[in-house]
């Protein structure tokens, strides 16, 4: 199994539900609380394991706007893995889920600074490094209905720009909309080979703009017909 | 990057340190005349031994759960810290068995202690090697990630260690020796040169852009909202940025303090300025080393606004 996330950056309208439910369910879930620093202060901080960034593409006319929702990618080559010294960042083989033991995590940085998409926040409270479980305390929870077996992030999304789901299985859903949409992966070029992978905005027709058209422009013209008859 | 002060003094002292050990335990094996003198070595060896534990206790300072910072010696098969951290306490041994010998022995030591001797120093310099490749192995960060960041740190310990060496050896003697003088001169040189080398290498903008980070390579690509009110942990670690012109006088500061002046100081000889040289170097090296981190441009900076790292 390969479990990730897909996301709809034609659909995402950047309301920040995903990140909020993420951290509602994460700050009691297994990787302990996502505290904050000086959450009322002049200069708030805290750990949140997804983070929706705004981008403009392109010029006007052309120009769109783009919201781009961020939590780990469960990278398949996952360096945040590799450096770690402890034993304490790990990619579980059954599901491909990457994991940060918290009781193993001395707190050194080097994973995050492995990580292309900073998808690793280090807990101001806490000391460990906290990163996005894919819900794994709540996928795999059968006293939940089935429909609720899902990432915290998924379900509250208010208009289905995610998806959950197994990219090993080529009829599910993540899969087909991957096949269907043209789904990208960020920074391929580093080889990181990223599950969560991202649906471009669907071409919608670009609105015409009326252009008044010069004098020789019409003169021109006039001739034309002129000739042509 | 940020900077983080307590990983600047580790790997400036204890590459010092590391390079010291590794250059005096292979010319007293070798047979460089200068270098076997019982005090001369035994200085050196402790000299060396206090500075690279100094600065292995202040690189614990920056661990946010220093608790756990035992468990850091797992994961020698991946992890290049892991590896650092094995080879710096397996070094240990061997350079507590070579100075045992120089106290029982003097400088011309039985076969078994010049074999603990030897392998501390090849330990000394594959450690400088595992600190070099935490940085070098992040593919996330174009200006570590290449040959000449290995080059650097090795060239750069290498250099301070022989000025720690000229500097202990002319308080022993009262007198420079000229082969120790030599040596400083040449690996000074080469340090200037590799830093500079490595100066011009980070310039040119490569790699990953705005662009491919969003997966909208047809297109100019803005950031309009970086989604948060105010600076978390990916800001203030990877978003660290300074001004143009004070990284280029700061350039210029390090290569004046860790080279330069060094030279003129080494031209010149004596006990007093041969000790200036080694604190000239350090600070140079500090600084240079905060460059290091500070001219180090993340990936995750692309998704921050930076359209090129």
């Amino acid at each position: 199994m390969k479990l990730g996330l897909v996301v709809d950056m034609d659909t995402c309208v950047g309301c920040h539900g995903c990140a909020t439910a993420c951290k509602q369910w994460n700050t009691s879930g297994t990787i302990g609380p996502l505290s904050d620093k000086d959450p009322y202060g002049k200069d708030p901080n805290g750990a949140w394991l997804n983070r929706i960034r705004t981008y403009e593409i392109d010029d006007t006319p052309k120009s769109k706007t783009v919201h781009m929702p961020m939590s780990c990618m469960h990278c398949e080559e996952a360096a945040c893995v590799t450096v770690c010294p402890t034993g304490a960042s790990y990619k579980r083989a059954e599901d491909g889920i990457v994991l940060v033991d918290q009781d193993k995590c001395m707190g050194c940085n080097l994973c995050a600074w492995a990580c292309p998409y900073g998808a690793r926040e280090l807990d101001p409270d806490q000391g460990t490094m906290k990163k996005c479980t894919l819900c794994v305390d709540r996928i795999y929870d059968t006293k939940l209905p089935e429909d609720e077996r899902k990432p915290a992030c998924v379900l509250t999304c208010p208009t289905k720009s995610r998806t959950f789901g197994d990219f090993d299985d080529p009829d599910s859903e993540v899969s087909q909309l991957v096949r269907d949409r043209a789904g990208k992966q960020l920074l391929p070029e580093l080889g990181y080979n990223p599950v969560n992978t991202y649906l471009p905005p669907r071409n919608k027709p670009v609105v015409e703009v009326h252009q008044k058209a010069s004098i020789t422009q019409n003169i021109k013209g006039w001739v034309n017909k002129v000739i042509a008859r | 990057m940020h900077p983080a002060f307590s990983v600047l003094v580790f790997t400036v002292i204890s590459g010092a340190g590391y390079g010291l050990i590794f250059l005096m335990v292979l010319g007293h094996l070798f047979g460089v005349a200068v270098l076997q003198q019982q005090p001369l070595l035994i200085s050196g060896s402790v000299l060396s031994l206090v500075m690279i534990s100094v600065g292995l206790m202040a690189s614990t300072l920056h661990l946010a759960n220093p608790k756990n910072a035992w468990r850091a010696f797992s994961r020698f098969k991946s992890s290049w810290l892991s590896r650092e951290a094995v080879f710096a306490m397996v070094f240990y041994p061997f350079a507590l068995c070579y100075l045992l010998g120089l106290w029982l022995e003097g400088a011309a030591l039985s076969t078994g202690y010049q074999i603990a001797g030897a392998i501390c120093a090849l330990l000394a310099f594959i450690t400088l090697f595992c600190t070099s490749m935490i940085y070098a192995s992040l593919k996330t960060i174009r200006q570590w990630n290449n040959a000449l960041t290995p080059v650097n740190y090795i060239i750069l310990g290498l250099m301070s260690g022989a000025l720690l060496l000229c500097a202990v050896q002319a308080i022993v003697n009262l007198q420079l020796s000229e082969e120790l003088k030599h040596l400083a001169i040449g690996l000074t040189v080469m340090g200037a040169c590799v830093k500079v080398i490595y100066f011009y290498w980070i310039g040119k903008p490569s790699g990953s852009s705005i662009q491919t980070a969003t997966g909208f390579t047809q297109a100019s690509v803005r950031l309009m909202d970086q989604g948060h009110s105010s600076n978390g942990f990916i800001n203030n670690e990877f978003g660290y940025t300074v001004a143009a012109n004070k990284l280029l006088r700061i350039r210029m500061g390090s290569l004046a303090l860790a080279f330069a002046l060094p030279l003129i100081l080494l031209c010149v000889g004596g006990v007093v300025f041969m000790v200036l040289a080694v604190f000239a170097a350090l600070a140079g090296l500090l600084a240079e080393r905060w460059l290091f981190f500070a001219e180090a441009r993340h990936v995750v900076r692309l998704f921050h606004g930076d359209q090129r790292t």
